[in-house]
Order: C-alpha cells, then structure tokens, then sequence
C-alpha cells in the first residue's frame, strides 16, 4: 500500500438557504482545491462525491457526474457516496484507498449539501430517512430525537443529573460558538452564553435549540494524491495515516451498547491501529457534533476521556484551545454548519489548514497530527480520519 | 432465501395488536424486529413466536419539532422498551400529557397498543408502531 497525502483542500463558506445548486457549491471547493494543488481539471483521474439528498432538495440524483463536468473533469469516472452524514467521509476513505492501491494517481473527495433549501419540515423529514423506515420512523423519530433518546440513556447509565449534563452540553455549544465566530466559513460567527442555550425553545426533550446544529447548505472537496506525485505538487503534503469505517443497524440493535456507539468504537480501533497511535498522540479533532450530548459521546468512544467522564473534561476547559484536546476549532458542526453531504471533507479542511498553521485566531499552536469523526444517521456509518504533517 | 417473518407480516399482525418476532432453535435468543438472521448468534434456524408487547421503558423524548406530514401529532413522546423477552423495541407512548414526561418514566413497566402510519408520499405504504401504556 502506497503513501497518500491531502495536496490541496477547499471549502465554500457553509450557510443557511441561499440560491446555489449543489452543483454549484461543489464547484466552488473543488476549483479551490485544485488551484491550490497546483493542478488542472483534466489531471483529477476520478471524483467520489458526498451528497445525501439532493433528490429531495433539487430534484437532483448523480450530481457527481455533472459536478465533474461542470469543473472540466469531463468524463472521468465519479460516484456518489451517501452515507448520510457521513457521507464525504467515506467518500475520502475509498479515495484514499483507491490511491494507496496505486489503481489511481490523483483523485478528489468531496461534498455538498443544500439541505437548508428544503425548509425545517422537508429537512426533518428526509434527514430521518436515515433511521429505520420501517422500525423507527413510524414512531415520528427525528434526528434530535435520536440524540435526545441517547442523552436520556447516558445521564442513567452515568448517574448524571440532566441538570448537570444539560450544563456541560451548553458549554459544547457555547465553545463551538466562539470558533466560529473566529471562523469566517461558518454559518454562524456569533458567540453565546449558557444561558442562551438554556432559554432556547425545545425541539426534542432534553434537547433545545442551541443543542442542535442547523440546516446548512455547502460544499467542500480534497485532493489526495501519491507520494511521488505530493512531493512534486506541494511542500505541505499532509498524509493519511490511518483511516477507519463500521456500520450499525437500527437503534434497536444497538441495545447492548447504548449510548456508546459501538461502530465509533470499530472504526477509532481501526485507525488508531492503522496509524500506530493512541488518542494521547492526536493534537486537534473536528468530531460529529450534530448535537451537543454528542460531542459528549464521541470524546468518550475515541478515548479521550474515562466513559461518563467528557462532560466534567468539558466544564475543565480541556476541549479548548490550550486544553487536553481541542475539539471543533472550526466551530463544528453546530457552529460552522451541517450541510451533510459536504461535512466529513469540511472536517478534513479544518485539520489540514490546522496542520499547515493556517487558521489565525482558531490555530491549535504547534499541532502536528489532527483527527476527523465523521458520523451517519444514528450509527449506521462512522468514520475516523488521521491525518498527519508530512513536514 | 426465503423469510421467516417478513416486514409485511410483521406489520400486518401488529395491526392486528399481535407482536410477532423470531425465536432461535439455536441459542434461544429473541429477535424483534425481524431480521432474516438471529440478532446474537445468525443462525436462520427460527421459529415465528408471538411476544407479550409488555416490558420496561429504557428511555424517552418527547418531540416538538416534527416531520412534515406529522403535525397534527405534534407533541408526541417516543420510548424505547426493553421487552420482557430481552429486545429493544420504539414506540410511542400514550395515556400521558407528553409535556409532562420525565426521566421518572425511565424504567416503570408499559404495555402495549398499536398505531398506524398511514404512510406519506416517500414511505412504502403504511407502518404500525407500537403504542405503548403505563402498566395498572
């Protein structure tokens, strides 16, 4: 298996709705990654494309097709990844392993979302999609619902008060909050206190708004190149160091492992292992922080913390800047936004711009190794990122 | 291969308040909702077995931001039972004002009724769903 690195990165800023396509959005990124590269359309060998609903949103199916036309990648082979959420995520890790096979030389992942286009009802509606139709969604499951039943379940399994872990949640958001006011790609950049996210209606007992991220519309691509191939094109290669993916059914499957999700656990294993390393060696995270109980869950699973233990790590401050392990410097999902189909390679954005000590004001000091988790409806797709300086 | 207990005839029976599910002739284990394989050992050695629809709620929401298509049920609350015969089961829960649902619910014993969902322009026609209720 050969070496692989990110040559080049690009993101739209993510929004609330406005008039771009899917298309379109994608286009934006992928032209930036590829200037950035030092590259021209026609030397991307294929496309692996994030995009969940653009069916629903625009009456779209295969946007990637007419995304790699539209960039002048005209007739190389590209396939839709749809994972949900996490569907840019394993777009890049079938990229990466496309390339590590030395099948391809260069290949560009990406994503992009106009979910916000469908209004909050439309968006419920398909976003639940990704749960159960049969066994889940008669019930009237959305996916706050999804996080409010698991937050429920941790404050029991964990003997933590809802008070008290309804106060660590508003801290993750109040933290995402004030990355992204430093982020100008984020939808919101605007800071918030507790008691905001207190005050907010509810949407999903014990959920309210602020513990949810919102309907975004984007894009983002990468490009991931051989070694012999990075080593021309930048001095900054960024390598992939260890990649991981697990799959789960239905909520009801997972009885044994709730509220941990037991294909996080499979799919860190793996590229914790692959990598070599442990979550002590990982400088900076961007982690699936759809809601803020899970940003609570995923520090626990990726080992960051003792089980039950993230939301007191939380309250310390050890997720911020300066902390244990920062987490979200991009504002996350909550604050820079959530449009599905483009997060994961969104998360891969940050942490290579945080690598290369690019991000000013939001810059994880000095960091070297940078990790993504990227997760798909209520466990069905997980997938784990480590990316590495090559400098 | 063929079905033991198919998504049509499971549906079919719980509008009929009828809780099928599959009973492994291997390990023992209980499967609901029906898979084609046992959900702890995947033997397909199974038989159809009616359950009680009694058992212990493990966790709750109650939803107050709700599909499209779903409003006129807005608020509802959705539960999580852990059957008597060992499986996690979703529903609803009624009998109850859904504002006033707490953490308490959280372990007390449920029985159970069904509703439809009658189905809405994506789904594949309609789906029951358990709806539960608080025990005596």
């Amino acid at each position: 298996m050969r070496k692989v690195a990110v040559v080049g990165v690009g993101m739209t800023k993510f929004s609330g709705k406005q008039d771009k396509t899917a298309v379109e959005l994608f286009a934006e990124a992928a032209m930036d990654a590829i200037n950035e590269s030092n590259l021209k359309p026609k030397d991307i060998q294929a496309l692996f494309m994030g995009n969940a609903l653009g069916d629903f949103a625009e009456g779209q199916a295969q946007p990637q097709a007419f995304a790699a036309d539209y960039i002048g990648a005209s007739n190389i082979p590209a396939n839709k990844y749809e994972n949900a959420c996490a569907s840019s995520s394993a777009a890049f890790r079938d990229a990466f392993m496309w390339v590590a096979s030395g099948f391809y030389d260069i290949v560009m992942a990406g994503g992009a979302e106009t979910a916000a286009k469908m209004g909050t009802p439309l968006a419920t509606r398909t976003f639940a999609m990704a749960s159960d139709s049969r066994y889940e969604f008669p019930s009237g499951i959305t996916f706050p619902g999804v996080f409010a039943l698991i937050t429920h379940l941790y404050a029991k399994k964990y003997g933590i008060p809802l008070e008290k872990l309804k106060h660590q949640m508003a801290l993750v958001s109040v933290n995402s909050h004030y990355y992204g006011a430093r982020n100008p790609k984020a939808q919101f950049q605007k800071e918030i206190t507790v008691d905001d996210v207190l005050k907010g209606f509810m949407v999903c007992q014990p959920l309210q708004l602020y513990d949810c991220c919102p309907f975004s519309d984007g894009g983002s691509a990468v490009i991931l190149a051989s070694e012999e191939k990075a080593k021309k094109l930048t001095n900054k290669p960024v390598y992939v160091v260890g990649v991981g993916q697990a799959s789960a059914g239905n909520l009801l499957s997972q009885k044994e492992y709730l509220p941990r999700l037991r294909s996080r656990e499979l799919a860190a294993e793996q590229a914790y292992k692959m990598a070599g390393l442990s979550p002590k060696d990982i400088d900076v995270i961007e982690l699936h922080d759809c809601f803020s109980t899970a940003t609570i869950v995923a520090l626990d699973s990726l080992g960051f913390f003792e089980y039950g233990k993230s939301g007191e790590a939380v309250e310390k401050g050890e997720t911020k800047l300066g902390g244990k392990i920062p987490v979200n410097p991009s504002g996350g999902l909550k604050s820079k936004g959530h449009p599905i189909g483009a997060t994961g390679t969104a998360q891969i954005y940050e942490i290579v711009k945080q690598l290369r000590g690019e991000c000013g004001e939001r810059q994880v000091e000095g960091a070297k190794t940078g990790m993504t988790d990227t997760l798909g409806g209520d466990g069905g797709t997980l997938c784990n990122i480590i990316l590495k300086r090559g400098w | 291969m063929e079905h033991k207990l198919s998504f049509k005839e499971y549906n079919e029976a719980l509008k009929q308040n009828k809780l099928l599910g599959l009973k492994c002739k291997q390990c023992g284990t209980v499967t609901v909702p029906p898979r084609i394989a046992c959900s702890e050992c995947t033997s397909t050695d199974l038989d159809v077995t009616e359950l009680s629809g009694k058992g212990k709620v493990q966790t709750f929401t109650t939803v107050f931001v709700v599909p499209e298509g779903r409003e006129s049920e807005c608020p509802y609350v959705i539960v999580i039972v852990e059957l008597d015969e060992g499986p996690w089961l979703m529903g609803n829960l009624t009998g109850i004002d859904p504002k006033a649902v707490t953490m308490d619910i959280m372990g007390k014993r449920v029985k159970m009724g069904h509703a439809v969902f009658p189905g809405d322009k994506y789904s594949a026609g309609d789906e029951a769903r358990p709806l539960f209720s608080l025990e005596g």
